[in-house]
């Protein structure tokens, strides 16, 4: 046998947390498992229903016609001047894809069970690929927006260049989110039902219906916590020319941030012992 | 050949049993918050009494290239062991070093999904198990062909028979190519013939001198596989080497109160034992219906009257299915000095299809001269044999040659007539 020493990659599994926690190389590396992640789920998300890809468009589109009935037409809500369906489903198509990727992501380790218990791979990539799955409904749902926006004669402002930032704040706002709550349902089987009332009253903080200019002023900082906010204001400012999410965004960028970074070392401490729980 | 490829030092793993029974929900865990500073509770948050060392103090080094057997009865710790070094799960404590890339096969079809299709299914499976998706594709033919599923490709794997799903499964999987490679019991699933292919295909795998891990029931693929094993007891590494020696000392352990027992005296022993058939030609894979005759070549150096040779036919989970000697015939042994060659005759249609060990024992009415288990394995194959016939498999060991009679009953046929 000739001699290659150390030739071979060496790996050492110890106790702790420390030993197992995902690196960013090590994503990197596991990128083709990622996309067919992804792949499968796109594959079979839509298997055996009769509309299949066409709910993507049909979720928020049917939103859309029933908030302008009940917000835009009954209760008058202003919609910064552009026409109410354009401006609610402008903030539909980002919100739907954060609602999906959120309820998603949660239950995605605990649904990955059987891989996680067989097969070691980078944990990270369950939450990952859940968060990434629902961008293709987004890209429908966008097409939709944009043939809505026609319909309206509506024309893009030079700002739409920022609309790919507000996009990724969405997604790395839901992966936030996603990391913790993918993690503590392993142990906490509740976040099943947490999740959907807590995606209602999210709904509810985030300008979908109305225009976060409606927030009074003394609030709006505040408000802004809420980094969904920001991206749904963005996504009209960019699309639509209202006025954007301005000092929000600098909340929005901070919340995420922080979120995210608690979210990752969060996962981190217990991605070594997630099948022992599960 | 003395390069360490997986160094293992001190490792355990300990569960906290009552953490996973209870179903875990915040209300659960606030309620045991609120009762905390009643109750001492261990640092780990659940009673001490609650935890469970699946695994401890385990210390090997497993040389590059080796094969090594891991086996011992359930709750052993096999499979924590295999999870610990895949990475899957983490220790409680130790340490293990591994040189080079695993790949662990620790379920066969792992991540498959039942709407997917078979070609869609070999994409997923081959990236979960760590293959790149340009080696996957290069490989595809190959995997079609040893998992013999060609028509049925572009159906969903839900349609498929079981069979076929673990063939598909294990097709991917053998294309797998780490340095080294860990395989827990998967040739428990499939008939006879797919296990005897997915042997192979290990063997093939050891042969390349990679270095391989293998957890399994039976002990006649361990024997035949690997260079050495590890039997764990209770999650302890009880005993590691040889492995006949090793799977010897796992099977004596299990058949408590059986030759191990004894111990051996003298300088008397066995010297060969060989299986042949009836014309005394060297028999491989002897059939059902085909007389295995085992040949034992012994030595008696001095004078030992009553003296005795006896076989011992073990199944493969180690299980003593009958046991025989030469008095059993009615035959008596020379007493020696000289060697001596005794054969004993299986009769046809008496083992059924599957894997076997035998046992040999020479004594005499003072001591155990000479044991030896196993001494041999073997595969009893279905063959043309009239017991499978009409049914494809039979359970148990052996055939019994019973006596039948089905007749109406008097009463009951009296009964109808009225």
């Amino acid at each position: 046998m000739t001699a290659q020493p150390s030739a071979l990659a060496v790996t050492y599994i110890r106790p702790g947390a420390r030993s197992m926690s995902f690196t960013l190389r090590e994503v990197w590396q596991a990128r083709e498992l990622l996309y067919f992640l992804v792949w499968r789920d796109v594959k079979v998300r839509y298997k055996q229903t009769v509309l299949g890809i066409g709910w993507s468009v049909l979720q928020p589109f049917l939103t859309m016609v029933v908030f302008t009935v009940f917000f835009g037409r009954l209760a008058k809500v202003p919609s910064d001047g552009v026409p109410y369906p354009v401006f609610s489903l402008a903030a539909l198509v980002p919100w739907t894809y954060f609602a999906a990727a959120a309820t998603n992501g949660a239950t995605s380790l605990v649904g990955n069970q059987h891989l996680v218990a067989k097969v070691y791979f980078p944990r990270v990539l369950v939450p990952l690929a859940a968060v990434l799955m629902p961008v293709v409904d987004l890209a429908m749902a966008f097409g939709m927006l944009i043939l809505l926006m026609a319909w309206y004669h509506v024309v893009p402002p030079p700002a739409a260049v920022a609309l790919p930032l507000y996009a990724v704040l969405g997604a790395l706002t839901a992966f936030a989110v996603t990391l913790w709550t993918s993690a503590l349902s392993v142990r906490y089987r509740d976040a099943r039902y947490v999740l959907p009332f807590l995606m209602q009253i999210w709904l509810f903080v985030t300008p979908v219906a109305y225009p976060a200019s409606m927030v009074p002023e003394r609030w709006r900082l505040i408000y802004a916590l809420n980094p969904m906010a920001t991206v749904v204001e963005g996504f009209r400012s960019s699309l639509l020319g209202t006025p954007g999410p301005g000092a929000m965004a600098v909340i929005a960028v901070a919340t995420v941030a922080v979120t995210l970074s608690a979210g990752i070392a969060y996962f981190r401490s217990v991605e070594g012992t997630i099948v022992d729980l599960a | 050949m003395s390069e360490v490829a997986i160094r293992i030092r001190g490792l355990g793993k300990r569960y906290m049993i009552g953490a996973r029974e209870q179903y875990d929900t915040l209300r659960d865990r606030i309620a045991a918050a609120a009762s905390r500073p009643f109750r001492r509770m261990a640092p780990g948050g659940f009673g001490a009494s609650a935890t469970i060392w699946a695994l401890r103090d385990v210390t090997h080094d497993i040389r590059r290239g080796e094969v090594v057997g891991i086996i011992g009865g359930n709750g052993a710790g096999k499979s924590t062991l295999l999870k610990m070094l895949s990475r899957i799960t983490l220790p409680t404590e130790g340490e293990v070093e591994i040189h080079g890339r695993v790949g662990s096969l620790l379920e066969i079809g792992t991540g498959f999904h039942p709407d997917l299709t078979g070609r869609e299914n070999i994409l997923l499976n081959g990236a979960i198990l760590g293959m790149r998706k340009a080696e996957i594709e290069r490989k595809f033919d190959d995997i079609v062909d040893f998992a013999e599923v060609g028509g049925f490709i572009d159906t969903p794997v839900k349609h498929y028979s079981s069979g076929m799903y673990v063939r598909l499964g294990f097709a991917v999987a053998a294309q797998m190519e780490p340095e080294i490679l860990i395989v827990d019991e998967v040739l428990a699933v499939g008939d006879v013939r797919f296990q005897r292919k997915c042997l192979g295909k290990l063997d093939d795998v050891a042969r390349g001198g990679r270095t391989v891990l293998f957890v399994s029931h039976n002990m006649a693929a361990v024997q035949r596989l690997c260079t050495s094993a590890m039997l764990l007891d209770r999650g302890r590494l009880v005993r590691v080497g040889d492995v006949r020696a090793t799977v010897g000392a796992y099977l004596g352990g299990e058949a408590r109160g059986g030759f191990a027992a004894a111990a051996r005296t003298g300088d008397a022993q066995i010297l060969s034992a060989d299986l042949e058939d009836r014309g005394g030609r060297p028999l491989e894979n002897p059939s059902c219906s085909q007389p295995i005759v085992c040949r034992i070549r012994f030595a008696l150096p001095r004078r030992s009257p009553g003296t005795r040779i006896g076989i011992g036919v073990l199944g493969s989970d180690g299980t003593t299915v009958f046991t025989t000697n030469n008095a059993d015939a009615g035959t008596t042994c020379p007493s020696g000095p000289g060697e001596f060659d005794a054969r004993v005759t299986i009769p046809p249609n008496t083992l059924l299809a599957g894997d076997f060990h035998v046992a040999l024992c020479l004594w005499n009415s003072a001591a155990i001269l000479d044991l030896q288990e196993p001494a041999l394995s073997f595969s009893v194959e279905a063959g043309g044999s009239a017991l499978y016939a009409e049914n494809a498999t039979r359970k148990g060991y052996v055939h019994i040659d019973c006596a039948w009679s089905v007749v109406p009953r008097i009463e009951a046929s009296a009964a109808v007539l009225t």
